[in-house]
């Protein structure tokens, strides 16, 4: 029973996705310069889709991608994070060029356990070379990891968590009920 | 144009001020009350965690704002840098009409009697301006009942045998435990501690013709949406309004106090809602910006008669900043212990809050607040995984089996730590901002590990299966939302900055009343004793002016 209804819930996820994609092609046939994002281009935006799925992986529930992280963090950008826009556009360049060189292939693009090695490196502030010169692998993982959590566990409002999805995981009544009484109980 | 003269004008409508404002209007005198931010309302924010007073990662749900507002803030190595309101290194309390009162937990903590004698009680320690308070807790007893009866306090003293001596008992009864503080409940009584009902500035039943509370998970860090939290906001200042004599006016930045060619203290200049410079004149002025702002104020209020800023002769004033070291432990359960019961704290033991053998004070341990998603996410075993697969199945799996006690530590006073103000970085106004530097007490390292080790312990005999600690008290500037002691009272005017009515030593017509005041910070929150000091200093200026007093 249990299984059939996360089931059920996924499959619902994996549908809406589709559908919003669907949407957006069609809008785009008509309108091709018009893009969804308001700060990050359409190559960024794919190689944060990668990034916040490593942050919170997908399991029997969806994961940061499908969740809207990634248009969690494009929209902060443009407001209360405005002031850590040029560490993503720098961020994500020194993410691209460093795959590059080593693996001839984009972040994305890599085996999920390469992704992850990758942002170990980070992690450990173990990265190579100028791009990230110091201190700023450290840095930057813990800007994506960050706003991938709040993206991911904060209010939907946000433009992440989409269907309330992380509060679902965690069993917590979304949203909250005002005007109960419980005080007697 | 002009502003019409006043008897009085208070700086601040938080704990401190708004309470001042209320004394004074309510006793004839004409009051304007100024405050920085507007009123706020929980439907301006609600229960969003990412947007809260405690979680500001996205701004603070009830002030200030990152687009006015800034501070610098010196590292221990030396570097400064420039901090904006949404984050921690600002020590931010809040800015709107009852300022922290709004969006607190309101735990509504008397201090002990030895906190007002510390260095009687633990002798001077090296390296620390421990000082008696020129008051004793007696002095202070019927403000703080005052404070209880006025504002609004729910709990049952009886069950705290630690608690100072009292007159009156609470006008609320307690709050009921919620499952994980029932647990903690029980196991406190078989490890022989003395488990008590937290006294909370909260309604447990209807009180000053407001409901009681419904107990809502989002509480602490958030306003009230029935508005049976019991503040500033919904208690004295409306009570001030009412009296005809007080003027609220919101959305004014105090920038300066006003001194005239005689040295004597006229009243305040202002940014208005308009971003307009104003003067107002006064009788009186009393200062309640909180620790930080309160400090910047003076400091930044200089003349041929106070080139260090007012009430800075002797180098005091804004020294000894200090707030609360947080210490405690985690404990994960075999089942569930979360029953989304708010506001989430209700048990606590004052078992450790002195005469620890060794140790400078002690304080209060809590069940906590109740968690929110996003910051669980950093509540980890050592050793975990901060991202990835295993860290998300640990929020599904752990969110409603993990509990945490802790508590506020008394930080040992050190003269280092300090508010000033920076030489070049201003605010949206033009005023020179607050510049924090210093560091705790290197030994304030040793109460919070007593106090974590007791809470490790607690948690463990209350059937936690893997638990852990969580030690405060690092290098680090304090302050935060118990910011206090830049301002301290005593009785000498080398070592303090007012006297024991809160009124600047050089000074007839100017106060303080907020957390500044404070001697020291108690193993408690401080915002009942800031309320009880503004009944007190209030209190004296409405008798005194009744007298005939004019303080000049
Ligand atoms: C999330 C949260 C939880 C808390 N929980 C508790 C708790 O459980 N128990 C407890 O005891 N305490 C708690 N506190 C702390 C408590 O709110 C503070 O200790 C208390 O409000 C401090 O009182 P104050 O009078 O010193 O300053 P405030 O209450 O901060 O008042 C200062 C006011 O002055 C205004 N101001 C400053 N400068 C100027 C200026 N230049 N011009 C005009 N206006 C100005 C500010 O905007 C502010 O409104 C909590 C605080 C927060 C934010």
């Amino acid at each position: 029973m249990k299984k059939q209804l996360k089931l059920t819930r996924r499959r619902f996820i994996t549908l809406s996705v589709l559908g919003a994609g669907g949407m957006c092609l069609l809008s785009r046939c008509a309108n091709p310069p018009l893009s969804p994002w308001r700060f990050v281009t359409e190559q960024e935006s794919k190689l944060l889709d990668a990034l916040v799925e490593q942050i919170i992986p997908t399991d029997e529930w969806p994961g940061g991608r499908d969740a809207g992280v990634t248009n969690f963090i494009d929209m902060q950008l443009t407001g209360p994070y405005a002031r850590y826009q040029e560490s993503y556009r720098k961020g994500l360049a020194a993410i691209e060029e460093t795959c590059k060189t080593k693996f001839q292939k984009r972040f994305e693009e890599l085996p999920f356990e390469e992704q992850t090695q990758f942002l170990k490196t980070m992690e450990a502030g173990k990265m190579e070379g100028k791009l990230w010169e110091k201190g700023f692998d450290r840095q930057f993982f813990r800007l994506i990891r960050d706003h991938s959590m709040q993206g991911f566990y904060g209010s939907p409002r946000h433009g992440g968590n989409k269907n309330n999805v992380s509060y679902k995981m965690m069993r917590l009544d979304y949203p909250v009920i005002i005007g109960q009484n419980r005080y007697n109980n | 144009m002009g502003n019409k003269h006043v008897n009085a004008i208070v700086v601040g409508a938080g704990a401190g001020g708004g309470i001042v404002a209320k004394e004074l209007s309510v006793a004839g005198l004409s009051v304007v009350l100024f405050e920085r931010g507007g009123w706020a309302t929980y439907d301006d924010t609600d229960t969003d965690e990412l947007k809260s007073q405690r979680t500001t990662v996205l701004g603070n749900a009830y002030g200030p704002d990152d687009q006015r507002y800034k501070r610098v803030v010196v590292n221990n190595d030396g570097s400064a840098n420039i901090v904006l309101p949404s984050e921690g290194g600002y020590n931010n309390n809040a800015a709107c009409v009852g300022s922290g009162t709004v969006s607190y937990g309101a735990m509504a903590w008397r201090f002990m009697q030895e906190d007002f004698k510390l260095k009687t009680t633990y002798g001077p320690i090296e390296g620390s301006t421990l000082d008696d308070w020129p008051i004793t807790y007696e002095d202070l007893e019927p403000c703080y009942e005052k404070a209880e009866w006025e504002i609004g306090v729910a709990g049952d003293a009886t069950q705290n045998p630690f608690g100072a001596p009292r007159n009156k008992p609470y006008p609320m009864p307690p709050f009921s435990h919620n499952k994980e503080a029932k647990l903690l409940y029980d196991a406190a009584k078989r490890l022989g501690y003395h488990p008590f009902p937290i006294p909370m500035l909260r309604n447990s039943v209807p009180y000053g013709g407001r409901p009681a509370c419904i107990r809502m998970r989002t509480c602490c860090g958030f306003a009230c949406p029935v508005n049976a939290k019991c503040g500033t906001h919904n208690t004295v200042i409306p009570i001030a309004i009412e009296s005809g004599n007080c003027e609220l006016r919101i959305n004014s930045v105090v920038s300066e106090i006003l001194v005239n060619e005689q040295g004597k203290i006229t009243g305040v200049t202002y940014f208005d809602e308009k971003n307009r410079k104003q003067t107002q004149t006064a009788d009186i002025v009393v200062v309640s910006g909180s620790a930080t702002e309160t400090a910047r104020l003076l400091l930044n209020s200089k003349s041929k008669f106070f080139p260090k800023g007012i009430g800075n002769e002797n180098d005091w004033v804004g020294h000894n900043l200090q707030g609360h070291a947080y210490t405690g432990a985690y404990g994960i359960f075999e089942d569930e212990v979360y029953d989304d019961l708010g506001p989430g704290a209700s048990v606590a033991i004052s078992d450790f809050n002195h005469h620890n053998p060794g140790i400078m004070g002690g304080g209060v341990l809590c069940n906590e607040f109740i968690r929110m998603p996003y910051s669980f996410t950093g509540i980890r075993p050592p050793g975990s995984a901060s991202w990835g697969k295993e860290h998300k199945a640990f929020q599904r799996l752990n969110f409603k089996r993990v509990a945490q006690a802790v508590g506020p530590y008394q930080e040992i006073p050190n003269f280092e730590a300090r508010v000033e103000v920076d030489p070049t970085v201003k605010d949206f106004w033009g005023i020179p901002v607050a510049r924090l530097s210093g560091t705790r007490h290197e030994k304030d390292i040793e109460g919070c590990r007593l106090m974590s080790e007791k809470a490790e312990l607690w948690l463990k005999e209350a059937g936690a299966v893997q638990t852990w600690q969580s030690v405060g008290g690092g290098k680090g500037i304090s302050g935060g939302q118990h910011q206090a002691g830049t301002c301290r009272m005593g009785n000498d005017p080398k070592t303090s900055v007012t006297d024991k009515y809160g009124r600047i030593h050089a000074v007839p017509n100017l106060f303080v009343a907020d957390g500044s005041l404070n001697v020291n910070n108690g193993g408690f929150n401080p915002a009942l004793t800031i309320m009880a000091l503004g009944f007190r200093v209030g209190g004296y200026i409405a008798s005194e002016w009744s007298k005939g007093n004019r303080f000049k």
